[in-house]
């Protein structure tokens, strides 16, 4: 066993290495440089050198690794009925760490294809139809993006029955993945296999296209994009080892200038009695990113979904003194709060991107009057028993209180139908080790759990004022 | 020959869900690939269930009294999601009170059902007439 293992997340904007003795299990030192885009070798480099190791470590050392540079992963996912296979095959998607442009239902359209050529995505996962069910439309897509005028790398999980058929729809340029269906019957999601087949391309195809070919040489493995990995820490967190035990449902929340992350790890059954579930059951490690939310690119439509009013009232600004600030932000990205009443507003903004994204990420309860009585309707995870909630991503970290940004993920009165975490425990990523221990959980679950662990721990946040 | 795929369920708010486990059991039995969508099962549902997996017929039960409203535009829905020649039954306590069997029957058949089975049958009075209307 090698004693350090060096774990690489290149970020669209920093290279981070985490260096972690893998005999202590803690971290032993952290740095990072900027990402640098045409070959990010040079950036990896510079992060590695500001670890001041001698030749000999480096040479020795394990270095595992995770990107989100050049875009991230960008993905179509297409399947048949749009809340079932084109759903779950969405879902396929993110839980892969891809950043979803775009989920297509039904046969594909000249239109579509248009589309599809314009949003150049990096990987398509193509599904439809319940194994033995309908084969039609999966034959008709392939058909459709057998014609586009580049090829791009098709991850195949629909209809087992016609699976090598559609495999061979594609002509000899394109690369095509086989894997089982995300949907092999009504009311079973099986996203696994086909996350797997994501990660596999990507590894495979992906990084040489984004400028990694060299950096590659430095790297190890396991080269996943970075949100697949925070999910990994996420279920490691969450399930524990064969060894040790974890820390039961999770939720993190990842709040950026340009999308809200939100990942839970958790059954989700119903916790109260008389409460029938409805839709497609839900992956246990669930992962949602809402485009629309984010504190600055975004920072437009967090306003449009929330309201200045709203934004006007938790920081006591006047509406167009709140949206001249938005504009000002969305307009220049880089912008960093000056005073205290600055950092407020950023506060609320990520607050609220918070608060929306844990809604729409946690599953609802609806009332049904029935003849034999009131019922209650499920759609989606009821979250509400969750007992940690765990911040993490630059605008968390950075924030002066984190506290107060995560508290929108927390269930109100005026929420009760959203099932939200009723009385969580709040976590920060201090150290910004998330997607560092999900890669080292494949090598060393054990080290990366205890890691994991103590760090949140030091981070636990707390109102001390109460 | 392959088995044939049949979408169960109970339509509407209605939650009775007995009569609903022995159909999925003795249609089982009787050699069918059952795809059962339980309790409170809406009109979309049925329509995207024998959609994805291509069904070969649509059993709605309802127990209630309120079946007609449930169902109405059912057919109508199957159309338009391309599978409009599906075959489709209904059976259960589909009115309120004592009408006329005919009458019902007459009702139900307008409203795009195949077939239309009043209170109390049983598997073994239909299963035969569905493998006959299936070609089995």
């Amino acid at each position: 066993m090698k004693d350090v293992t060096f774990l690489v997340d290149i970020g669209s904007t920093f290279t981070k290495v985490t260096a972690v003795d893998v005999e202590k299990r803690r971290i032993q030192s952290q740095s990072s440089a900027p990402t640098t885009p045409k070959d990010v070798s040079a950036g990896l480099q510079n992060a590695l050198e500001g670890l001041k190791l001698t030749r000999g470590e480096l040479q020795s050392a394990q270095v595992l690794a995770c990107s989100s540079a050049a875009g991230g992963l960008r993905m179509v996912a297409i399947g048949l009925v749009e809340d079932l296979t084109a759903k779950a095959a969405k879902q396929a998607a993110l839980g892969a760490g891809a950043r979803v442009l775009k989920t297509f239902s039904f046969q594909l359209t000249e239109e579509d294809r248009a589309e599809i050529t314009q949003l150049k995505p990096d990987i398509i996962l193509l599904a439809g139809g319940t194994d033995g069910g309908n084969t039609e439309n999966i034959l008709h897509n392939a058909k459709v993006l057998a014609s586009l005028p580049t090829a791009v790398p098709v991850v195949i999980a629909g209809n087992r029955s016609v699976a090598q058929e559609v495999a061979q729809s594609f002509p000899a340029s394109f690369s095509t993945y086989i894997a089982a269906n995300v949907m092999p019957q009504i009311g079973k999601l099986q996203v696994e296999p086909a996350r797997e087949a994501i990660r596999k391309v990507f590894m495979e195809k992906i990084i040489y296209a984004k400028g990694l070919t060299k950096a590659s040489r430095l790297i190890d493995s396991i080269f996943m994009p970075t949100p697949a990995a925070v999910l990994r820490a996420g279920q490691l967190l969450s399930q524990g080892t064969a060894i040790t035990k974890g820390w039961g449902d999770c939720l993190i929340v990842d709040v950026g200038g340009a999308t809200t992350d939100v990942h839970s790890l958790g059954e989700g059954m119903p916790t109260k009695a008389g409460v029938v579930v409805r839709g497609l059951p839900e992956p246990f490690a669930k992962r949602t990113v809402e485009g629309d939310l984010g504190v600055r690119v975004s920072v437009l439509s967090l306003m449009e979904a929330v309201s200045a009013r709203v934004l006007a009232q938790d920081t006591n600004w006047s509406e167009s003194q709140v949206e001249d600030r938005i504009r000002l932000l969305n307009a220049q990205p880089e912008t960093l709060p000056q005073d205290a009443e600055e950092e407020l507003f950023d506060q609320v903004l990520g607050h609220q991107a918070v608060k929306l994204g844990v809604g729409r990420h946690v599953g609802r309860l609806s009332e049904l009057y029935t003849p034999s009585g009131l019922v209650w309707i499920q759609d989606g995870k009821d979250l509400s028993k969750v007992k940690r909630i765990i911040g993490t991503g630059g605008v968390l970290i950075n924030s002066r209180d984190p506290l107060a940004v995560l508290e929108g993920a927390q269930q109100e009165s005026t929420s009760l139908l959203e099932l939200r975490p009723e009385s969580p425990n709040y976590f920060l990523d201090g150290d910004y080790i998330l997607a560092a221990m999900g890669l080292l959980a494949q090598e060393q679950p054990e080290v990366a759990l205890t890691v994991l662990q103590n760090s949140l721990r030091e981070y636990e946040l707390t109102r001390r004022d109460k | 020959m392959e088995a044939k795929t049949l979408v169960l369920g109970v339509i509407g708010s209605d939650v009775h869900a007995v009569g609903n486990k022995i159909l999925e059991i003795s249609l089982k039995e009787a050699g069918f690939t059952v795809v059962n969508l339980g309790v409170l099962v809406s009109q979309k549902e049925f329509v995207e269930a024998a959609v994805e997996t291509n069904a070969d017929a649509i059993m709605v039960s309802s127990l209630y009294g309120h079946g007609e409203i449930d169902v109405r535009g059912l057919r109508e829905a199957l159309i338009e999601a391309g599978i409009g020649d599906i075959l489709m039954y209904i059976g259960g306590y589909l009115v309120v009170g004592s009408q006329e069997w005919s009458e019902v029957e007459s009702k139900f058949k307008q409203l795009g059902f195949d077939r239309v089975y009043p209170p109390s049958t049983l598997p073994e009075d239909f299963i035969p007439g569905l493998k006959d209307d299936l070609g089995m």
